[in-house]
């Protein structure tokens, strides 16, 4: 039985439109795995082989990898309650009691989009805690540190906008107390904090603007700098691995 | 090197390669080459199997947390019926704790700007690149600027009654003390991990402390008027 599965599976590999896509072909040799990720657009920003010692749990915790994980969670779940959202007042709030009792698994949905997004703020923090610990952030990798840092604004922006959108009571306050402190910038904060809100309070026009933010601009930024920042793990000679590469022995 | 003298090896030390040897052997001799090299595996399977499970077990705990707690909804927004307290999102409840003591335009701006600045600049220096020992040098003369340091910012802080900062900073203060008292020939254990520790392990491990200890304050203990609740009361 598995063996006729794996012939249909080679026979499927090695089908004229399957190779015309996927250009690997059959295998299982060592080349044919590095050219698995080397042919693929989005895995060739990895290297082909990677450090054993690197791969320990103790190395990474797998933090960054859990990062991505929230963020993969958060783009599916976050796309389908755009199907049921309407950025307007009041039918924001109406939305979100249709999910309670209307859509099927509505509550589901939400819960996980919610949780993730605190989960990834969470784990965005304790991956940047534990690159610093483990002196990561050194050279070659200093770039990527920088570029480290950026996602982590993306990410706390991404979830501070977010915050508003329920337009429920906790939403509405806690942007207004974000909102008032983009004001005390000094010489132009009351312009900063217009153009965040679009008006002077927050009303309409900032649910809009932060649903704009939250669903267009800010995954994209977050999709442009993951995407540096894996492929400069690559670039800075793959994940670090504690001590400087092991040198000729000499006697 | 040792001999045998006609045995060059090379190794590439460009990291971003995979380090290529080439050993020519021009003699007689039988080649004595002994070269630790390091283990690799092929990302494909090995490195996507383990982001795939780390990534698996992080979406079932969420699904069952998911299953188990909803998340809050309050009542429609109201602009005309302020709750009491107001409170921000929890990872920003550390700089409202701030804003409570100082006045918006340093705690919303000011700090929050030199911790980005902060964070971005930690790499370009070379004191923590090198990351040596904070007290291994320049011990007596360290010591005092490490002193008056602390003792202007513990004063700065009492000013503006941030005792909650200023515990902390206390505690972290204490620890560089003993670290500082420790012989790092005879040390042994935690001790001898401590004063290893470089300038910037201290500083970051501060802020570390802070973060935590002024977000705990600002999402568990704070009531209306951001007067001090335990939270069992709340």
């Amino acid at each position: 039985m598995a063996n006729t599965v794996d012939q249909l599976l080679e026979q499927v590999r090695e089908n004229r439109i399957w190779r015309s896509i996927f250009r690997s072909g059959t295998g299982d040799s060592n080349l044919h795995k590095s050219l698995f990720v080397q042919q693929n657009v989005f895995l060739h920003l990895f290297s082909i082989k990677a450090r054993k010692r690197t791969l320990e749990f103790s190395a990474t915790w797998y933090l960054g990898a859990m990062t991505l994980g929230t963020f993969l969670i958060l783009v599916i779940t976050g796309i389908l309650l755009m199907l049921y959202y309407h950025p307007s007042v009041p039918q924001a709030y109406a939305d979100m009691k249709d999910l309670q009792f209307v859509v099927s698994s509505g509550v589901f949905l939400r819960n996980l989009h919610r949780w993730s997004a605190h989960a990834m703020v969470f784990l965005v923090f304790a991956h940047m805690f534990k690159v610093f610990y483990r002196g990561a952030y050194r050279p070659p990798r200093e770039f990527n540190w920088v570029v480290g840092v950026v996602l982590l604004l993306v990410t706390l922006l991404l979830s501070y906008t977010g915050y508003l959108l329920p337009w429920d009571q906790l939403a509405y306050w806690a942007v207004t107390v974000g909102s008032n402190i983009a004001s005390a910038v000094p010489v132009m904060g009351s312009k900063i904090r217009f153009l965040m809100l679009g008006g002077t309070a927050v009303n309409a026009n900032a649910l809009l603007r932060f649903y704009v933010l939250h669903c267009v601009i800010l995954p994209l930024a977050a999709i442009l700098f993951i995407a540096i920042h894996f492929w400069r793990i690559r670039k800075d000679g793959g994940i670090y691995a504690g001590e400087p590469a092991p040198e000729v022995e000499s006697k | 090197m040792s001999e045998p003298k006609d045995l060059v090896a090379v190794m590439d030390s460009d990291v971003r390669k995979t380090p290529r040897r080439i050993a020519f052997i021009t003699k007689r001799t039988s080649p004595q080459v002994r070269v630790r090299d390091e283990d690799r595996v092929m990302t494909y399977p090995e490195v996507f199997f383990r982001a795939a499970v780390a990534i698996q077990v992080l979406a079932i705990a969420l699904v069952v947390t998911s299953l188990l707690w909803d998340a809050p909804l309050e009542g429609l927004a109201d602009p005309m019926h302020t709750p009491n307290p107001a409170k921000a999102p929890w990872y920003f409840l550390g700089l409202q704790e701030l804003l409570h003591y100082f006045p918006p335009v340093v705690a919303g701006v000011l700090i929050p700007g030199l911790v980005v600045m902060a964070l971005i600049i930690i790499p370009y220096f070379n004191i923590n690149v090198e990351a040596e020992g904070l007290w291994l040098r320049d011990k007596a003369k360290r010591l005092r600027i490490f002193g008056i340091v602390v003792v202007v910012f513990c004063i700065f802080l009492a000013v503006f009654d941030v005792w909650v900062a200023l515990v902390p900073t206390l505690i972290v203060a204490a620890f560089m003390l003993l670290a500082a008292r420790t012989d790092p020939q005879t040390a042994k254990g935690f001790r001898q991990w401590l004063v290893r520790k470089p300038l910037s392990f201290w500083i970051m491990t501060w802020f570390l402390v802070e973060l935590f200890v002024l977000t705990a304050i600002g999402t568990f203990f704070r009531g209306p008027g951001w007067s001090w609740v335990l939270p069992w009361r709340a």
